[in-house]
């Protein structure tokens, strides 16, 4: 190894773990909340660790770039100088091995928040989210709580391809033991977050990367220190009494967008935001088809055993069926690995006239075509 | 670095701590013994996975540890969870699948887990245990230098076999716990097989302890089934992590006297191979060091033996006599 190498590669590196000396200055949040109510998801999402961090020293982020970079999407901008590299921990390329370290420190105390750059990547992962977050509290009787957060953004963004598109609602919803969640506006990304972390049990958030860039105004409630929006409980966005939509994270956005445009031709759509996708509120989607007898679901992630085929299932499982005017209509991604060109990029995502043509076909009655063969 | 240990010296251990030692060893052998006839009466069922014949690693590791230390290990877990202090009782009703488990019979054989003898498991998977074991290193560190909770630094002692140490979560927490200096000891007991697989044919680097070269942690090799080198290596190692050293790794070499479970039926180990290490029995190997060194009389030996025997009688009729689960409680515990 040559001097030169040994000065360009060690100068700088004395950020270890245990080396740094106790107690980063505390400086003020970069981005203050206090002025502002139209705030970012990301600045939402930010101001929650932030504020969690402060109220629990027990609370740590451990991840790729979560530390000296700022976070990959700048979710965790500023905590690093606020809280030291022993709290905001920068990860080398090792998902299963650090999940899995946060989870035996979540065994025993800490409250670790485990950051996914992607949610793709935490396959490598999945067997210590599964296997030992997600089981342990079950498989010991109870006697060991597993206090953990996974986050990360989901689901598609612009042009990133198959590997870095998925959306994981479906496969995390169906894991006993495991709460999930899935932000829409900021208002949700501050309320849900802080619930999850302070929730005793493991949850993973599914955020959404087109989403941290768009703003939202929020109230004073909203931005106080202890807000917290209940895990289990979805959110009427909006009322109406010809058709339900149901749909979580970004694509809530869309389905308001089409409930205004059907408004004027005097339909009036109901549009919830599910907000958790496990545990399901499923008695509010009951409710909502019993008043307007059609539904539409509407999500990103691949057709088969998706979050719709849930809620269809929920839904014949109930007396809601007797209600139903016309069969459910599903809107999903493609079923086919998400592609890069841009055209049939854009065939693969749900858009909003395919949102719009759904809301007519169950206007109309008109049996879905199957899934297999769409697109 | 450390040095492979010879022993000769018998200052190693008291009289006491040989009556711990022996007692110990002779517990996870009966215990282990008893499991097999009972899994073949129908009394345990599904995968067991026994420890015969490795008892000097179980037994030199971990009576060494405080009982603030942590211990995690893999689906070989009774003896280790004996050897931390989990009553042989509750571990034996979990086998059964009895609510006076320790698990309160949701887990089983692979999954013995315990708060109050911080024993971290039983899991399934190879090399699963491992972060976990890295993740209880961390939170140690943490609570001593950041939340100022503790004064002693507690360990974490991470069991696994050769076939982990083929998986990449065990390069990926190797890397880890050097770089931050972690309190963390990996004991790779390698019995040479992962179920029919010899390590021969699955590692490109034979000698394991050499793997821990690539990440700046003292690795060493020790005889698994002499303990009393386990017990020198072990406090050497205990001593390095608990004063902020860092990690290390021990090879113990040492050979399962049965099957990888009581389903394997164990076809392609020669009987010239099982011979040669059952007549290595760490077992009889202590007791004739006793004897030779006078630790402990032969009637001690014999009251240590019948004391161990009745705990674990009164273990089997704990167990027939407990109450399984209550049906309705088939989703207790999903969530705290």
């Amino acid at each position: 190894m040559s001097a030169k190498y040994l000065k360009i590669f060690r100068t700088g590196l004395k950020n270890f773990l245990l080396n740094e000396p106790r107690g980063s200055c505390r400086h003020f949040h970069l981005t203050s909340l206090s002025q502002a109510s139209n705030v970012m998801c990301r600045d939402a999402l930010n101001s929650a660790l932030d504020e969690e961090l402060e109220r629990d020293e027990r609370v740590c982020i451990i991840g790729e770039e979560v530390g000296q970079y700022q976070g990959a999407y700048k979710v965790t901008r500023g905590l690093y100088e606020k809280y030291g590299s022993r709290r905001i921990v920068d990860t080398p390329i090792s998902e299963m091995g650090f999940t899995g370290l946060a989870v035996g420190a979540a065994f025993n105390g800490l409250r670790p928040i485990c950051e996914f750059m992607t949610f793709n990547f935490a396959m490598q992962a999945i067997d210590q989210i599964i296997n030992s977050a997600a089981k342990t509290h079950y498989m010991c009787g109870g006697q060991i709580k597993v206090p953990i957060v996974f986050r990360g953004p989901n689901g598609a963004a612009a042009a990133v391809a198959a590997q870095h598109s998925q959306c994981y609602a479906a496969w995390y919803g169906a894991v006993p033991g495991l709460k999930v969640v899935a932000p829409y506006d900021a208002e949700d990304c501050r309320g849900l977050l802080k619930s999850a972390i302070r929730d005793d049990n493991p949850v993973v958030v599914l955020e959404n990367e087109i989403m941290y860039g768009k703003a939202f105004d929020l109230s004073d409630e909203v931005l106080s220190k202890d807000f917290l929006i209940p895990i289990g409980k979805a959110k009427i966005m909006r009322e109406g009494n010809h058709l339900t939509m149901v749909s979580f994270s970004k694509l809530v956005g869309f389905c308001l967008q089409v409930a205004d445009k059907l408004a004027s031709e005097g339909i009036e759509c109901e549009v919830i935001n599910l907000r958790s996708i496990r545990p399901m509120d499923r008695g509010t989607i009951i409710r909502s088809v019993k008043k307007t007898h059609r539904l539409v679901t509407v999500e990103e992630g691949f057709p088969f055993f998706g979050v719709g085929s849930e809620i269809a299932a929920s839904i014949f499982e109930s007396d809601a069926f007797d209600y139903l005017d016309a069969p459910m209509q599903r809107v999903t991604g493609a079923d086919v690995p998400m592609p890069y060109a841009e055209n049939i990029e854009a065939l693969a995502k749900p858009s909003i006239e395919d949102i719009t043509k759904a809301c007519r076909m169950v206007l109309e009655g008109a049996i879905p075509k199957e899934k297999a063969k769409a697109a | 670095m450390l040095q492979k240990s010879t022993i000769t010296s018998n200052a190693l251990i008291t009289n006491e701590e040989a009556k711990i030692f022996y007692e110990d060893m002779f517990l996870g052998r009966i215990f282990e013994d008893t499991c097999a006839k009972m899994y073949y009466q129908g009394k345990m069922f599904g995968f067991v996975h026994l420890y015969t014949g490795q008892e000097a690693v179980s037994t030199g590791i971990i009576k060494n540890l405080k009982p603030y230390d942590y211990v995690c290990s893999n689906y070989r877990d009774h003896v280790h969870a004996l050897s931390k202090g989990i009553p042989p009782k509750e571990l034996m009703a979990e086998l059964f699948g009895k609510e006076t488990g320790c698990s309160k019979g949701r887990g089983g054989s692979m999954h013995i887990f315990s708060s109050k003898y911080n024993f971290l498991g039983g899991f399934a998977f190879i090399a699963e245990g491992i972060p976990i074991a890295l993740g209880a290193a961390f939170r140690n560190i943490y609570q001593k230098q950041i939340l100022h909770k503790i004064d002693d630094l507690p360990v974490s002692i991470c069991f696994i076999g050769d076939g982990a140490t083929n998986n990449g979560q065990f390069f990926e927490c190797l890397n880890m716990a050097s770089l931050w200096k972690l309190p963390i000891i990996f004991v790779v007991e390698n019995n040479q097989w992962a179920i029919g697989m010899a390590n021969q044919r699955a590692s490109s680097v034979q000698e394991i302890y050499k793997k821990a070269d690539a990440f700046n942690i003292p690795g060493v090799e020790v005889d698994g089934m002499n303990i009393l080198e386990v017990i020198k290596i072990s406090r050497e190692a205990i001593a390095r992590a608990r004063s902020g050293q860092g990690p290390t790794l021990i090879e113990a070499l040492t050979y399962r006297f049965r099957g990888h479970s009581l389903a394997d039926p164990d076809e392609l180990r020669s009987i010239e191979e099982k011979n040669f290490w059952i007549a290595r029995d760490p077992i009889i190997n202590f007791v004739n060091y006793i004897k030779n060194h006078n630790l402990i009389s032969d009637d001690e030996i014999k009251k240590i033996e019948k004391k161990v025997k009745l705990r674990i009688e009164e273990a089997v009729k704990f167990a027939i006599d407990s109450p399984e689960p209550n049906l309705h409680d088939l989703s207790k515990y999903l969530f705290y």
